[in-house]
């Protein structure tokens, strides 16, 4: 790991988050983030929507078979019972169905979220290489706390923190239980730190800063959706199998207090350290030293370097200059164009899960207020009885209610398990983000290599022309020989940059490869796994459904035979 | 005329036995036809009757029909059958977008077969002359006949409306103009009348959540498509093994979705119609109700004024008076007219009870076969869907170990 970036550096973060950094160096903004936010509040709101048999949530051991539950909707006998005692079903979403669901961790230690199907994924099973390892992370009781100095306003910055428990066997951790408090300006530093580490991974982009929604939103809504994405980033960073041994990563889980990695500094300190260096580059000669160019050029102090790259870029579209590395890797350039494709493929099949996912949400839902209707029909039928016929078909009725009412159950049920098999079109969506922040830095990395090239050559033709202008000055220039001289350092210097930063590059391109190949094989995993845990839901689901009507349809066989 | 027991089944009603001794009429409704231009096109529908009963010019006859002809038909039957619960006919389509549609038509063809089968099968309207003229009549009388009805029965319609109203809110009397409400008191006949009127209540709620069903279905097709193609899409670009998993889930959810769209029509026409259906028919019965509180107006107010006329008849008689000749006559007309109401009165009353027998009869009947053909459907749904992805499964096997 690269000891460089704990030195001095008040690197100043112009922007934000990755993604506008890219937009300044090369690549096209990102939408991924929308659908997976739009998904979210479409899972939200499913759970949250009011079914017409769903009282408020009710934990129910994890392995019971739905069908066993004592449904109370049997006895219909009973005039005085409300139609809500009829029915008990499992809590939205909390229904384990574990023979189809094989790969899945038992989860439910009365965590309630709205996003509940989160939970469940904690540890991606798929067969993992280091397969005895895990590491569990949860994010809970959100506190407000205040800043202790510098309020000049009494009571006045308060900020929340978030307990963070991490469970895990890896024995780096030294440790096997730990929770600390952090803040989410701490994730943020641990999100800068890491980006600058593992230049040319995927890294999980981290939760944005939601500066608006923060405004908008109601607070505990605010905090409670901060604490779902806070956890599931953490999770992801636990998944990469690099990452979660970082020191990084490491420190933020498990040291107390203070969050010992550096910050980065705020804006008004970085301004003005830039403004003291800026006449120097600007009109200096101060080479890029050589640690620093192992980062992408960020603004402030690096506004130099930054203009520098700019020239070169353009200078590369406008296929002036010819850069010594060529962007060689047509191969390269493929697996982009693929991952591009993948990824606006994954979106569409994302929204369409959703679509799909609605539709049997709304199948469950209707079914069950069709059999509600037809139980107040019997209950009607039967009390107001003046006839046989009507207590038999009082009789037909009640079984088609009942049916109705468990396909229903059933329904809603397939469907929870569907949401979260299919929530894993969305985490991969998130993972392009990681992804094509890994493809940036590649790209940044070469920008820096052909930029340096490139002021070699005008350095080295500098010095060839002061040669040849002071070989026509008998004896010598003085002045010019000293200028010369200088140039030769420059030189030097810039040499050895320059190949900082080619092995900087060559090992962002490593990095970049082994994770493409690492994404492609736990992609395939992930995916097959997804595809067999919805289809063997499907099938178990249709099964008991078609049981359920199929008992109703043997009862009433006898109009049939009858109407033929 | 044998009394047949006969269900609504589309198509012909026939008796179980069926030797050629025995008399037997059968009608069915087919082959609906567009016939006209713009605004004024309509439907039209062949009737084919089969009998053998003397009273028709048999063996086979077969006419052409139009929706406003049924109706003619409907509304004779109700004046001239009053206690009997007239079969209910499909309402007028509300949304001229799908007057013409396939499903609007075949829905309704139904219903109209249905409709006839009714008033074949039983043993009183069976007889009725109109029921002749509408199943042989040509087709110039019936437009004929169809044009004079709506002249003198123009109100007829206003006036159902007016007494389903008036029903509701048990303000009576549109006929003798009164403002007092009389009605019947006994308190079987209310709790006869407030079970038509919560039953309605709730069959519509049914009927509604029915209707939505089918939607579902629809939709839920909609989106097994849509699926699929993403998944197909998502396929082509992965390739290889999970490329290949993909594309053959995406067939699959697209065939089902063909299968979805099936089922909802099926449960449009064996499930939804028969409640719609049923709650037409309670319909039939609120305006049957209506008519029995006419009737009972009518007789209470030819008793009073029959009572009145022979308080003075005793007056004129006490006098001698040389009235008492006409008062004696018009007395007794209209004690003629005061016993006529009065056996109306109670022929409806008594049809009513038989018919509420049947009804309820008939209607076990018609709902046992609609939630059994709902069961079947929704069964033979669930157990095509999971073939359908079962079969999946062996190549996802196959898929992974690749």
């Amino acid at each position: 790991m690269m000891g460089s970036e704990n030195q001095g550096f008040e690197e100043a973060h112009l922007y934000a988050s990755k993604e506008e950094m890219e937009n300044l160096v090369l690549d096209e903004p990102l939408n991924g983030n929308k659908s997976y936010s739009n998904y979210r509040s479409a899972l939200s709101s499913l759970s949250d929507a009011h079914h017409p048999l769903s009282p408020p949530v009710v934990a129910t051991p994890a392995d019971s078979d739905p069908l066993l539950a004592p449904p109370s909707y049997r006895d219909f006998g009973n005039p005085s019972a409300s139609d809500n005692s009829y029915l008990d079903p499992p809590a939205y979403a909390d229904v384990i169905f574990s023979p189809f669901d094989a790969d899945t961790v038992n989860d439910i230690n009365g965590i309630e979220s709205p996003s509940k199907s989160s939970d469940i994924y904690g540890s991606f099973s798929r067969s993992p290489s280091s397969s005895s390892e895990y590491i569990k992370i949860t994010v809970s009781n959100p506190q407000k706390e205040q800043e202790t100095s510098n309020s000049i306003v009494p009571g006045g910055n308060t900020y929340v923190t978030y307990l963070i428990t991490t469970r895990t066997n890896i024995p780096e951790f030294g440790g096997s239980e730990f929770s600390v408090r952090r803040r989410f300006r701490d994730v943020v530093t641990l999100s800068d730190r890491l980006a600058e580490s593992y230049r040319g991974f995927f890294v999980p982009p981290r939760p944005d800063k939601s500066v608006v929604e923060s405004q908008v939103m109601q607070k505990q809504e605010f905090v409670e959706q901060r604490r779902v994405s806070l956890e599931k980033y953490l999770r992801r960073l636990a998944e990469h199998p690099v990452i979660r041994k970082s020191d990084e990563l490491k420190v933020f889980l498990q040291v107390r207090g203070k969050l010992p990695l550096p910050m980065t500094t705020d804006v008004a300190s970085r301004m003005l350290d830039g403004a003291a260096k800026l006449p120097k580059q600007l009109f200096g000669e101060s080479a890029v030293a050589p640690h620093e160019v192992v980062q992408p050029a960020k603004g402030g102090m690096d506004l130099l370097r930054l203009f520098k790259e700019m020239r070169q870029s353009m200078a590369n579209d406008w296929g002036g200059s010819k850069p010594a590395v060529v962007e060689e890797d047509k191969e390269f350039l493929e697996r982009k164009e693929k991952i591009h494709e993948l990824e606006q493929q994954l979106s569409n099949a994302s929204q369409q899960a959703e679509s799909l996912v609605k539709a049997q949400q709304d199948m469950g839902e209707t079914m069950g207020e069709l059999g509600l209707a037809f139980i107040k029909l019997t209950k009607f039928e039967n009390e107001e009885a003046m006839f046989n016929s009507q207590r038999q078909r009082a009789a037909d009725m009640k079984g088609v209610a009942t049916a109705a009412v468990k396909a229903s159950r059933f329904y809603r049920e397939l469907n929870a398990q569907t949401v979260k098999h299919l929530d894993t079109f969305h985490e991969y969506l998130g993972l392009m983000l990681a992804v094509n922040g890994g493809f940036s830095d590649r790209s940044s990395a070469l920008l820096t290599v052909q930029t340096l090239i490139s002021e070699l050559d005008s350095l080295h033709s500098r010095a060839e022309k002061l040669e040849v202008a002071s070989s026509k000055i008998f004896g010598g220039d003085k002045s010019r020989i000293r200028k010369l001289e200088e140039l030769k350092e420059t030189i030097k210097a810039t040499e050895d940059t320059k190949n900082v930063a080619i092995r900087e590059y060559e090992r962002i391109k490593e990095n970049n490869r082994s994770e493409l190949e690492r994404l492609d094989a736990e992609r395939h995993a992930d995916f097959l796994n997804m595809l067999k845990g919805f289809v063997l839901n499907q099938v178990g689901y249709a099964e008991k459904i078609a049981n359920v009507w199929g008992k109703v349809a043997e009862e009433t066989s006898g109009y049939a035979r009858e109407s033929s | 005329m044998e009394q047949q027991q006969q269900r609504s089944v589309s198509g012909s009603s026939l008796s179980p036995r069926s030797p050629s001794s025995q008399l037997h009429l059968s009608v069915s409704v087919t082959d609906p036809v567009k016939l006209g231009n713009g605004v004024q096109a309509y439907i039209s529908y062949r009737v084919i009757t089969k009998t053998n009963l003397p009273e028709y010019q048999g063996p086979e006859k077969i006419v052409i029909r139009r929706y406003s002809d049924f109706v003619w038909l409907r509304d004779r039957l109700f004046e001239k059958y009053k206690g009997i619960f007239i079969p209910p006919l499909p309402e007028k389509s509300a949304v001229e977008k799908f007057r013409f549609s396939a499903e609007f038509i075949e829905m309704r063809r139904q219903a109209l077969d249905i409709f006839v089968n009714r008033i074949a099968s039983h043993h009183e309207l069976q007889q009725s002359e109109d029921l002749r003229t509408f199943l042989q009549a040509d087709e110039e009388m019936m437009e004929r006949l169809r044009s004079q009805e709506t002249g003198i029965f123009k109100k007829k319609p206003a006036d159902l409306m007016q007494i389903f109203k008036d029903v509701q809110s048990k303000v009576s009397d549109v006929v003798l103009g009164k403002e007092k409400p009389v009605e019947e008191s006994s308190p079987e006949y209310e709790k006869l009348k407030n079970y038509v009127f919560e039953l309605e209540n709730h069959l519509s709620e049914a009927q509604k959540h029915a209707y939505r069903l089918v939607k579902r279905h629809r939709e839920l097709g909609q989106s097994l498509s849509d699926f699929g193609k993403a998944a197909k899409l998502l396929g082509a670009c992965e390739g290889n093994g999970l490329g290949k998993a993909f594309s053959e889930l995406g067939a699959k959810s697209e065939s089902l979705s063909v299968k979805l769209q099936k089922e909802a029509h099926q449960l449009l026409m064996s499930f939804e119609e028969p409640l719609k259906d049923y709650v037409r028919a309670v319909q039939s019965i609120k305006a049957t109700i209506a008519e029995r509180a006419n009737a009972f107006k009518q007789q209470c107010e030819l008793a009073e004024t029959m009572k009145l006329k022979e308080i003075n008849l005793d007056k004129l008689m006490l006098t001698r008076s040389d009235k008492v000749g006409e008062a004696e006559l018009e007395y007794k007309e209209l004690k003629a007219e005061s016993e006529e109401a009065t056996r109306r009165f109670e022929t409806i009353v008594r049809l009513m009870n038989e018919e509420i027998v049947r009804f309820q009869e008939q209607k076990t009947l018609d709902m046992g076969i609609a939630f059994h053909e709902f069961a079947k459907g929704q069964a033979r749904l669930a157990n095509s869907i999971a073939d359908a992805w079962r079969s999946l499964l062996p190549k996802l096997e196959a898929c992974s170990s690749s």
